[in-house]
This record gives C-alpha cells, sequence and structure tokens, in this order.
C-alpha cells in the first residue's frame, strides 16, 4: 500500500544526461508501465526507484518518504529481473524465501509466505527444485514469488518477459496481470514493447531521450497521443505521416496529399486547426482508418482515394498493404476478402474522424 | 515404407561423395589430434615412469651398466630406508603443513579481496585490480633478495628471528599466491551475473551475506582453481625455502631431499627418485579428488541460460 513520487529527478552519467528531471505520481495499487526506445531512461529511472542507481537531483518518494539515501533493503520494494537473476545453488523455495530468511522471520510464517506465493504462481510441485531444472516461463514465475513472500510496498520488474519466446510471453503476460488482480500492489513495469505496456497498464509513462512524452490510460495514448513520437510509437503497425497542406474553402477545411488528393477535415475540427491554415504540416493517420471501402458509422467521416499498392502482406485476419505517399511509406489494414493484388491502382477510404495533423516543426499534434 | 526403403539408396549415394569428404577430414582431424596426445603423453610420463623404474633398483644396480628402463631385482629397499628415517618424514610434515596453512590463508584473502575488488565499486578498485595482477608478474627470483635482506633487517630491529623457520614461509609463498588467485576469483566473480548481487541486495543481504550466501557457493568452481594452484605452487616451491631455510628441521620436501640426499659429489639416486616419487603424489590424490567438483559447472540456472 504505497504511492511513488518522483519530482524533478535527474540521472547524470559522467557528463550524459540519463534522466532530464521527470516528475511522476504513481497511485497506490497503480500498475503503471514506462515504455520506450532503448536509452531512453526507463531502465535508469526503475533502478533510481529500486535503489541500484543513485539519484543525481530530485527527490524520489515511497509511501511520502524521501528515500533518496535509503538503501535498497529498507525501501521495501521487490524487483523482478530481465534475466531472472534466481541463485542457482538454492531451490525454488529457498530463493524465494531468502530475503524473509535474512530477516530473520520466523519458519511457520516463512512457510505460509511461500506455500501462499506458490499457490498463486502455480508452482507448487516446483518448490523442491534448482533453477537450472526450470523452463524459461517457470523461472520468471519463481521470480515472482521471491518478489511476492516478501509483501512489499512496491513491485519493480524490469523488462521481465524479454528473454521469453513469443508465445511463452502472451501467456506470462497475463500471468502478471493476474497476480497483480490477486495482490494489488503499486507495480512499476518496464519494458520496450508497447503491446506489454498497452495491455498491462493502468497507465501508461511512455518515455524518450530521458524525458516524459505523455502519461495516460492505453487508450489515451492511443487516441490522443501528445506528440510525434508517442503517435508512432503506440500501436502496430505503426501510425502513418504523410506530408499535406492545410487548405480551407469557406467554412470548410481540407487536406491535401501529394499527388493532390484533397480529404476533408471533420467540421468539429475546423476551429481548431484553422490558425494553421496554408501551411505545410504531416497528417496522421493510424493503418486501421485507411480501409477497402467499407459502410461508414454514422458520425463518421471518410473519403476515398486510390493508390498504387507496392507490398501486400496477408495476416490472416486482415491483410496489411503498403504504399507510398509523397516519398513515405504508408499501410493500410484492409479485409481479406477485399483480395488485394501488389501493382495494382486499389481504391481506399481513409477515415478522416480520427486523423491527426501534426506540426513537423516542434513535432507535436495540433 | 518399402516405397521409402526403395528409393533411399539412390538418394544416399548421389549426396554420399559430400558427407563422406566432412567425415574424411573430421576423420584425419582425429588422427592428428590422436597422434599429438600419446606423443605429448609419452614425453610428459617418461620421467616418472623412469623415477619409478630407479627407485626399484639398489644402488649397484643403478652404477651397473645394465639396460636403464628394466629392474632386473627389484627391491622396496629405497622405500623403506626413506619412510622409517625421521628426516625425510620431517620434510614432509613442513611441507604438508606450509601448503595447508598457506592454501588456507591465500583463500581467506583472495577471495574476499576479489570480492571487493569486482563488485564493491570504490575508489581506484580497478587501478587497484590491476596492480594486483602487476604484482605477480614480478618474478620470485627477483623478490628473494629484498625479501631476505627485510627479513634480516626485522631481525635487527626487533630481535625476532624470521629466517631459518619452517613458518617464515607462511609469509612468503603468499606474496606468490594471493595475488594470482585474487586475479583468479576477480575473473570468475566477473562471470557472475551482476543482477544477482542486486536480488541479493534488495532482498536485504549485506556485501558480506552476498559472499558468503552467494558468491562463495555459486563460484566454487572458481575457488576450487585457486584452491589447486595455491597448493601446487606452495608445494612445489623450491627457490624461497632454499634461501629461507637451512636446518634440516626447517626444510621442506623439494629442498629436504636435494640437500640431504645429495652427499658432496654423491647422488644417492634410488632414494632421490624414491623422495620425489612419493612427494608428487599428494597433489595427484588431491587434482584426481578436486577434479569432480572443478567440472561441475553451478552457475547454470542462474539467468536466461
Amino acid at each position: 500500500m504505497a504511492e511513488v513520487t518522483l519530482h524533478k529527478v535527474v540521472k547524470k552519467y559522467d557528463e550524459v544526461l540519463a534522466v532530464r528531471g521527470i516528475d511522476l505520481n504513481i497511485g497506490d495499487q497503480e500498475f503503471v508501465v514506462l515504455v520506450g526506445p532503448s536509452g531512453c531512461g526507463k531502465s535508469t529511472t526503475l533502478r533510481m526507484i529500486a535503489g541500484l542507481e543513485e539519484i543525481t537531483g530530485g527527490d524520489i518518494r515511497i509511501d511520502g518518504n524521501v528515500v533518496n539515501d535509503v538503501p535498497p533493503k529498507d525501501r521495501d520494494i521487490a524487483m523482478v529481473f530481465q534475466n531472472y537473476a534466481l541463485y542457482p545453488h538454492m531451490t525454488v523455495a529457498e530463493n524465494m524465501s531468502f530475503g524473509l530468511r535474512l530477516k530473520r522471520f520466523p519458519k511457520e510464517e516463512i512457510r505460509k509466505r511461500v506455500d501462499e506465493a506458490a499457490r498463486i504462481l502455480n508452482i507448487e510441485e516446483l518448490l523442491e527444485r534448482k533453477p537450472r531444472q526450470l523452463s524459461g516461463g517457470q523461472r520468471q514465475r519463481v521470480a515472482m514469488g521471491r518478489a511476492i513472500v516478501r509483501n512489499p510496498k512496491v513491485f519493480l520488474f524490469d523488462e521481465p518477459l524479454s528473454n521469453l519466446d513469443a508465445k511463452l510471453r502472451v501467456q506470462m503476460r497475463t500471468e502478471i496481470k493476474r497476480v497483480h488482480q490477486k495482490v494489488p500492489v503499486t507495480t512499476v513495469y518496464v519494458t520496450h514493447d508497447q503491446v506489454e505496456a498497452m495491455t498491462l497498464a493502468d497507465r501508461v509513462v511512455v518515455m524518450n531521450n530521458g524525458n516524459i512524452e505523455q502519461v495516460g490510460t492505453p487508450n489515451d495514448l492511443y487516441h490522443t497521443p501528445a506528440t510525434r513520437f508517442v503517435a508512432g510509437f503506440i500501436g502496430s503497425p505503426a501510425m502513418n505521416f504523410m506530408p499535406c497542406r492545410l487548405e480551407s474553402e469557406g467554412d470548410a477545411l481540407s487536406v491535401r496529399l501529394p499527388g493532390d488528393t484533397l480529404l476533408p477535415v471533420p467540421t468539429e475540427r475546423a476551429a481548431r486547426y484553422r490558425p494553421h491554415v496554408g501551411r505545410d504540416l504531416e497528417l496522421g493517420l493510424r493503418p486501421e482508418h485507411l480501409t477497402e471501402p467499407r459502410a461508414a458509422r454514422a458520425a463518421e467521416l471518410t473519403a476515398p482515394m486510390t493508390v498504387d499498392l507496392d507490398v501486400v502482406e496477408p495476416m490472416g485476419m486482415e491483410t496489411l498493404v503498403y504504399f507510398t505517399i509523397g516519398g513515405n511509406e504508408v499501410c493500410a489494414r484492409m479485409d481479406p476478402t477485399a483480395n488485394p493484388q501488389p501493382g495494382q491502382a486499389t481504391p481506399l477510404s481513409a477515415n478522416m474522424t480520427h486523423m491527426h495533423l501534426l506540426d513537423p516543426k516542434t513535432l507535436s499534434i495540433l | 515404407m518399402a516405397g521409402i526403403s526403395s528409393t533411399a539408396p539412390a538418394a544416399g549415394e548421389a549426396t554420399r561423395p559430400k558427407y563422406g569428404s566432412m567425415t574424411r577430414s573430421r576423420r584425419w582431424a582425429l588422427r592428428w589430434s590422436y597422434f599429438f596426445l600419446v606423443l605429448f603423453a609419452i614425453f610428459f610420463l617418461l620421467p616418472p615412469v623412469y623415477m619409478l623404474i630407479t627407485s626399484l633398483k639398489t644402488s649397484a644396480e643403478i652404477s651397473a651398466a645394465t639396460n636403464p628402463w628394466w629392474v632386473f631385482s627389484p627391491t622396496l629397499e629405497n622405500y623403506i630406508e626413506l619412510l622409517t628415517t625421521n628426516t625425510y618424514l620431517v620434510f614432509f610434515r613442513n611441507s604438508a603443513m606450509v601448503s595447508v596453512f598457506v592454501v588456507t590463508l591465500t583463500m581467506l584473502i583472495s577471495v574476499p579481496a576479489a570480492f571487493a575488488l569486482s563488485r564493491m565499486k570504490f575508489w581506484g578498485s580497478a587501478t587497484l585490480a590491476t596492480g594486483v595482477f602487476l604484482t605477480y608478474l614480478v618474478p620470485e627470483t627477483l623478490l628473494f633478495i629484498p625479501l631476505f635482506k627485510i627479513f634480516a633487517e626485522f631481525r635487527n630491529l626487533t630481535g625476532i628471528e624470521l629466517l631459518n623457520n619452517w613458518w617464515v614461509l607462511l609469509i612468503l609463498y603468499p606474496t606468490l599466491t594471493v595475488p594470482f588467485c585474487t586475479w583468479i576469483m576477480i575473473g570468475y566473480f566477473a562471470s557472475i551475473p551482476k543482477e544477482l548481487d542486486e536480488a541479493a541486495l534488495i532482498d536485504g543481504a549485506t556485501w558480506m551475506q552476498t559472499l558468503t550466501k552467494i558468491f562463495i557457493p555459486v563460484a566454487l568452481p572458481g575457488i576450487i582453481a585457486a584452491t589447486i594452484f595455491a597448493f601446487t605452487v606452495s608445494w612445489a616451491q623450491f627457490l624461497y625455502p632454499l634461501a629461507f631455510t637451512t636446518s634440516a628441521d626447517q626444510l621442506v620436501l623439494p629442498v629436504g631431499i636435494v640437500t640431504t640426499l645429495i652427499k658432496g659429489d654423491v647422488f644417492n639416486w634410488g632414494q632421490i627418485m624414491t623422495g620425489a616419487l612419493l612427494g608428487a603424489a599428494p597433489p595427484l590424490i588431491i587434482y584426481a579428488f578436486l577434479m569432480d567438483y572443478y567440472i561441475a559447472g553451478l552457475t547454470s540456472g542462474a539467468t536466461k541460460g
């Protein structure tokens, strides 16, 4: 039961700024995921919360107390590492109880907690095994068990699923979510995989280059990104960016793409975009909003366009098609029954209700 | 099934030349390996075999012009004589005491030192680690003269006589074993993933507990390698005991055999060979005993693996 607060936290390695003064409030029992490309400072931030890295500037509070100079063992945290970091010479039960034994908990209490954690994680029959006799997924469960038995204020996960194969990763992702529902402890989770971030998080923190780009619920980030980086990072395949010019005809606004395709702007956005009329901007449109022409839902504004397909990737439930607009590669998601063929001029429908306009200079969403 | 077996030979013949050449080159590689293995085995085993043969001969037979590779009248006379005279047993006892104490002392110093140098990042720890290794590069032949001088000065200052006592070797040998064993252990500790001590740190372990409860058990193969090295060095060391000990009751085995069994220009070959052979036994026994532990890899399973 604890909140974690970061206030203007800075981390400097020699002359390199790894974290550039970030502010973040993590609520009690909240599951927060730090996500971003390698080197964005997410792991460093997590390690500073853990106490494994010293803080160059700012404050970190756990449960209201500043912990800047508190050693890791006194912060009441538990951490799960990417490579599990199990003690190879100890059995699963010994691994899980190591922390409690160091703190001289009574034997009965230790056994109770280990059994309870093993039951939650479904590893009861593995308790007497050594780590080398376990599979990757089982080792990851033990690493989580070691965190659970400590009954800490905060769980910290450092890319815990990155070493697992794709199928197991999906299973363990669900497992982590289930564990958090059973044991609702404040959790900070680091990953570079945006799907993991979206599926697990109550709130996602997108980091880039030592700064926080945006904090929000997965849906917020997906539908109303604040910057080009967030728009491009969240979502797979990524959002398409096409150079365009904003034009005005009376009250109505429209964007003109290279090749003279003219797409209308929804009327409810007109007031917001009007100051930018005549400027060269970027149109952001997610692949699922570029489809074969289909019946639009009421109150959705769609516009037709025709493109020459370069590449067609059938995925089964959908077919991804690629083409270029103004030198930028653009991806669209089509229904497999539309049977798109490469090299063919194909009619598409752009769902402009979900469009974004970006300022290419400030890289922010207008 | 029948259809498959009838077509299989044809397919096999078509592809055989390619695979055949691969196994042929492999076979040649194996033949050369065995050739050199046998060559080196003969080269390294001849001296001990010669020692064994000579140790079973009488002095008369050794000096007689017979086939040196054959024993015509085998005798245990040399063994009985050595093992019943007190001096040889004293050498043996001194060697054993020195080796056991030096190995213990070395491990007590170098394991914690290596842990501190490799894991507890403090100011100058990297330089210090390199310094430890450089110390090992200074040859003993260069060190023994200043060391002798220091001990002599020490006696002049304090009146405590260090020279010509077997236990002075307990101060001397660690100058050779500690730097090297520390270096081996730094290397071994470096192979233990950083997350393991971080996990221990978060679990609430002190540095001392991390060392004793995590690092020493995990690094056991490395510790055994270092132990074997320290034992070998202390058991076989010749120069330091030759320079620093002189009385017969203070000598260790290698020096004792040479100084007491060669009288003037009379070489008692039978006893020299017997003494050397018996002296070589303890390291052999220790290798055989520890090798199993040494080979067993203990780190597997800690991380991704």
